[in-house]
């Protein structure tokens, strides 16, 4: 079970509270991670990354560890901190327009 | 219920305002989908429980909300478990925002008049269909038509529009190239006009397949030619239901009028005091008494002086009086965007519109007196009144 962060707006849409937990097959990726998100929450689909390309959005962000690991290949292995729960996968939204 | 419901959009969530027909009590709900921008609701006319919205953010892109029961809940659809389950057993689905061009998007004119990709933003508006409550068109920017047959779970482009040969010259307005306005003839549902910010108004005679620019007559003077066939930079149409050859259009600058499903155009301002505006709406019980809200100009959008003013037309344009009874007249700087007006049927018809300073006003007398409904919502971006039996 991984921890996950959700933004604000994110939670109120998919009718959740602070942090959910989601199941990943194997080691886990950014991009596996997402996958189980996604079919976990399905309206969650298309507001993190795009429909067709699956690239994150340009105003989200993802943080672990302290880190800013949203220019990383979805398929970098997230660090075994996240994989055993220890700390959570951050899904942000960026700080902009006010 | 019988009544009125007030569906107001705005920056920062969905309100919903509820009176009966005497248009003095109301009930303010909400903020649903607190935070979000929501850009336009609308009712079917086939069923007034079902309620489509559109829920978009500049972050997480769009949502398309779904209410079967007046607006007490919302869904979006295609996600229950059973739409979810597929003949495999695994999940398919979430795809109600999943706006997506037909075949290569090709290019428009950009602010800097180089060609730019076609990229979807966001839905401006949804016009519910005539034939069922499952159908029901998109207005997109960038601009384009979608259509959803299946009550919003999934969207096609009507994309005779998009391809048609002028594409390539569309361009931004300030709001971005937007896909605002949707009428459907209800005596002819294969005709519909639709209109671009800022490319003009455009007309299909067979349900979308293929397009025309009906802009003969706009004269546009922030263009190398005025009068081109396309670029012009439409505010809002409408028609009157019973008269739906008769159109009126909000333009940037000047409010015309069509006698002849757009093909078209004759100026009718008169004596407006400016004639840049926004909404342009029609009174639902006589077809040539039409409102609109003069706004100074394109660099100043507030009411003359300070004075917000609604003004009529009982003669399908020119010959204008002005209504401010009930409105501020001083010390007033707000907008009001196209979307942002609307009538209702009661036998006395009522006026509505939103400002971007959070006020929903309604006039139950066809515009003589208004009231302010709310005072302090978010800046309003659009609202639709259903009128229930």
């Amino acid at each position: 079970m991984i921890r996950v962060v959700l933004p604000h707006h994110l939670r109120t849409l998919a009718k959740v509270g602070d942090e959910v937990g989601v199941d990943v097959n194997g080691s886990p990726t950014v991009k596996s991670l997402l996958d189980a998100l996604e079919t976990k929450y399905p309206v969650l689909r298309g507001t993190i990354r795009e429909h067709g390309t699956m690239k994150r959005r340009p105003l989200v962000r993802f943080f672990v560890c302290g880190e800013d690991i949203s220019h990383e290949s979805p398929e970098t292995p997230l660090p075994d901190a996240v994989a055993k729960a220890h700390e959570p996968f951050f899904v942000m939204g960026a700080i902009a327009g006010g | 219920m019988s009544g009125i419901r007030v569906l107001a959009g705005t920056r920062k969530g969905a309100f919903i305002l509820t009176s009966d027909e005497k248009r003095k009590n109301w009930k303010v709900d909400g903020p649903h989908f607190a935070g979000w921008e929501i850009y336009h609701m609308k009712g079917s006319p086939v069923d007034s429980n079902r309620i489509y919205a559109s829920q978009t953010s500049a972050w997480f892109g769009q949502i398309i909300q779904r209410s079967d029961d007046g607006g007490k809940t919302w869904n979006t659809p295609g996600t229950s478990e059973e739409d979810l389950r597929g003949s495999d057993g695994m999940p398919k689905g979430g795809a109600s925002n999943d706006f997506r061009y037909d075949g290569i998007p090709g290019t428009h004119q950009w602010y800097d008049g180089t060609q730019h990709p076609w990229e979807f933003k966001r839905v401006w508006h949804l016009e519910p269909a005539f034939d069922s409550p499952d159908h029901v068109y998109a207005g997109v920017e960038d601009a384009a038509l979608f259509e959803s047959k299946d009550g919003g779970k999934t969207w096609n482009e009507l994309s005779g529009l998009r391809q048609h040969d002028t594409g390539p010259r569309w361009q931004p307005g300030a709001g971005g190239m937007c896909l605002h306005t949707i009428l459907i003839n209800p005596k002819n549902q294969k005709q519909i006009f639709v209109a671009i910010s800022a490319a003009g108004a455009f007309r299909t005679d067979d349900g979308g397949k293929t397009w025309k620019p009906i802009n003969k007559g706009l004269v546009s003077n922030f263009m190398p030619d005025p009068k081109a066939e396309v670029g012009h930079c439409v505010h809002r149409i409408a028609f009157h239901p019973s008269k739906p050859t008769t159109l009126f259009m909000q333009k940037h600058w000047d409010v015309m009028r069509s006698d002849d499903s757009g093909d078209s155009w004759k100026e009718v301002s008169d004596n407006l005091p400016t004639d840049f505006g926004f909404p342009i709406d029609v009174h639902a019980h006589q077809p040539e008494t039409i409102y609109v809200v003069p706004i100074k100009s394109d660099s100043e959008h507030y009411p003359l002086d300070g004075k917000l003013q609604v003004w009529r037309s009982r003669t399908g344009g020119n010959k204008w009086e002005v209504l401010t009874n009930g409105l501020p007249q001083k010390d007033c700087y707000v907008n009001v965007l196209r979307d942002a007006m609307s009538v209702d049927s009661c036998d006395s018809c009522g006026i509505y519109f939103g400002t971007t300073g959070g006020q929903i006003y309604c006039s139950a007398d066809s515009g003589d007196s208004w009231n302010a409904i709310v005072r302090d919502l978010p800046a309003v971006l659009s609202v639709e009144v259903q009128t229930l039996k």
